[in-house]
């Protein structure tokens, strides 16, 4: 073989490779459509959507996915409630004031929480948080949306504080020598100059943490219980998009049945709330590219 | 008190605050790492690696749990080690600036912030049921191996930009073709880079525990597996298993089973950060 067809074949051999990432969206989306459609082509999209009673396992079946969408958006809230302000805070801090040794030892010691197994963070949320929280909130039931929502913010914390100080460092430092020259204090710099220039970078990174709340899933399978409840109440039991599904594929439900295409159609709402919070986010940090480089 | 002192004061303050910040969540998981320990030691025996699981807690053990963790992490390295640096080199050395190669890259990006439990549902229709696996071994690193596909493309793509290209200037002024270049050249000098990463990659994969439950991978194995094709079960599932049973005693066994993941994952962790260390030092452009 001469070296011309060798070095050709090699070269699709590798283009292969990087289009099986194509091969898994398209994957993703039509095993998504299939079942979904085939779902919707059983129950109305319209009870889907407004419905507020979410039963497919009982004997009195409702379909209605909105209270699997509030107890998706009051953990993933509570999370950020947790992240965004600590994670912001840690990106100035360590951008801004803290000394260089500091830093280096500090943001792999941070990285340590983003690697821990979710299922250990689960472990915690159930046996220790909500025991704790218990002390102050008698009423706590052992089953909730704030103790998940607490600890998967403090999981999602590395990844706000990185995104942060990625967006805080590409603030040219002509601005920083500026607001220091007409007499501001390091805080006056941080929240008044710096932020502000790096907020779009900020937004992404918010942006960014939601989307990984949404889609996280073995903290609130543990600990937030398995009642699918309309409400905005952190302490009693609810059921998110993910841990549905997890609650069905741990049961016996036979392959080709309406109650197994509702994890598609769960699924198919979940992958379109994460997919619009991705994009955005792909589209503002392109955007704010072009500002500063 | 002047506005310019108490400017100051403020100033002050927030390095609390901001160190307390940086601290919060590394006491809390220390708190939280030290109670399983606590809890967990003394169940850690011998005994509880090497035993079969069982209905009586103090009987049970995490053998198969532990063992279906090694194939996951052996099968899932086989098949995403090679496929994402093959992709990576070819995003990086190949299609750069291409149309197809910016799609390439929306479409990567857009895969990372895929959840998890998604990849389970493909995973379930796709290998489960098209290709007819079952809920394998197999399939549950194909399935695996997709979720951490994204993240090896990337950090194979930064290690090889890492490469400067006066290196790849004087292959090709040698005569090298583009792939010696690359197989003799580029890889060699960024091999730490990539390496790192795929460690980093794999350790999520072994942590995972939603995408296997979706994919049908049981709570209890009677037996340990022998080929890929046979069913299994995980660590993090058999985990998620105990933590979910009434009896404190199942919950103890968690905790105990939680030491070990926690140990290899731990331990992933650190070789990956040594190489990157280790690297960073060796290659001194």
């Amino acid at each position: 073989m001469n070296r011309k067809t060798k070095e050709n074949i090699i070269e699709k051999a590798l283009a292969a490779c990087a289009l099986i990432t194509v091969l898994t969206t398209v994957g993703i989306i039509l095993v998504l459509l299939v079942e979904a459609v085939s779902f919707f082509s059983e129950v109305s999209i319209i009870e889907f959507l407004t419905g507020t009673e979410w039963t497919p396992l009982f004997t009195n079946k409702s379909y209605g996915i909105l209270p699997l969408i509030a107890g998706t958006m009051l953990t993933s809230f509570i999370a950020i409630g947790v992240a965004l302000p600590i994670g912001l805070t840690i990106a100035v801090y360590l951008n801004e004031y803290a000394p260089r040794r500091f830093r280096k030892v500090v943001k792999p010691l941070l990285e340590i929480l983003a690697v821990v197994p979710t299922v250990v963070y689960g472990f915690f949320a159930l046996m220790i948080v909500t025991p704790f929280l218990k002390n102050f909130i008698p009423e706590l039931a052992g089953f909730n949306a704030l103790s998940p929502g607490l600890v998967m913010g403090i999981m999602i914390i590395p990844f706000v504080s990185s995104l942060s100080e990625d967006a805080l460092n590409s603030v040219p430092d002509s601005l920083r020598q500026a607001a220091f020259g007409m007499g501001s204090t390091k805080l006056q710099t941080a929240f008044k100059v710096m932020v502000p220039a790096a907020s779009s970078g900020i937004i992404v990174s918010a942006i960014l943490a939601i989307s990984r709340a949404i889609g996280e899933t073995m903290i609130v399978a543990i600990a937030a219980g398995h009642q699918p409840r309309f409400t905005i109440d952190p302490t009693i039991p609810i059921e998110t998009i993910t841990a549905y599904i997890v609650q069905v594929s741990m049961g016996d439900v036979p392959y080709g049945t309406i109650a197994y295409k509702t994890i598609f159609a769960a699924g198919i709402t979940l992958f379109v709330f994460t997919f619009i919070l991705n994009n955005i986010s792909y589209w503002i940090r392109n955007k704010y590219r072009e500002k500063y480089e | 008190m002047n506005r310019a002192g108490y400017n100051r004061l403020k100033d002050k303050g927030f390095k609390i605050v901001g160190v307390s910040a940086t601290l919060v969540g590394l006491i809390v998981l220390a708190i939280f790492i030290g109670f399983i320990i606590f809890m967990g030691m003394e169940r850690l025996s011998w005994d509880f690696l090497m035993s079969l699981p069982s209905r009586f807690a103090d009987q049970s053990g995490i053998y198969t749990a532990w063992i279906g963790t090694v194939w996951i992490l052996i099968m899932t390295t086989l098949i995403s080690f090679p496929l994402g640096v093959g992709a990576g080199i070819y995003l990086e050395e190949y299609g750069k600036k291409s149309k197809l190669s910016s799609f390439l890259e929306i479409n990567i990006a857009n895969l990372a912030g895929v959840p998890s439990v998604i990849y389970g549902l493909l995973g379930l229709e796709v290998f489960v049921r098209i290709m007819k696996l079952g809920n394998s071994i197999l399939a549950g690193a194909l399935t695996l191996s997709l979720l951490i596909l994204p993240i090896i493309i990337v950090s194979t793509r930064e290690a090889i930009r890492a490469v400067p290209s006066s290196i790849r200037d004087a292959s090709v002024a040698l005569g090298a073709s583009k792939w010696q270049t690359i197989w003799s050249q580029i890889l060699p000098a960024s091999i730490g880079g990539i390496l790192t990463g795929v460690i980093l990659a794999i350790s999520r994969a072994v942590g995972e525990t939603a995408p296997l439950i979706v994919i049908g991978a049981l709570a209890y194995v009677p037996f340990a597996p022998q080929s890929p094709l046979d069913e299994f079960t995980v660590l993090p599932i058999q985990i998620f298993n105990w933590v979910t049973r009434p009896q404190h005693e199942f919950v103890i066994n968690a905790a105990a089973a939680i030491i070990v993941l926690l140990l290899i994952t731990f331990v992933m962790n650190g070789i990956a950060v040594y190489l990157r260390y280790r690297w960073q030092k060796k290659v001194n452009w």
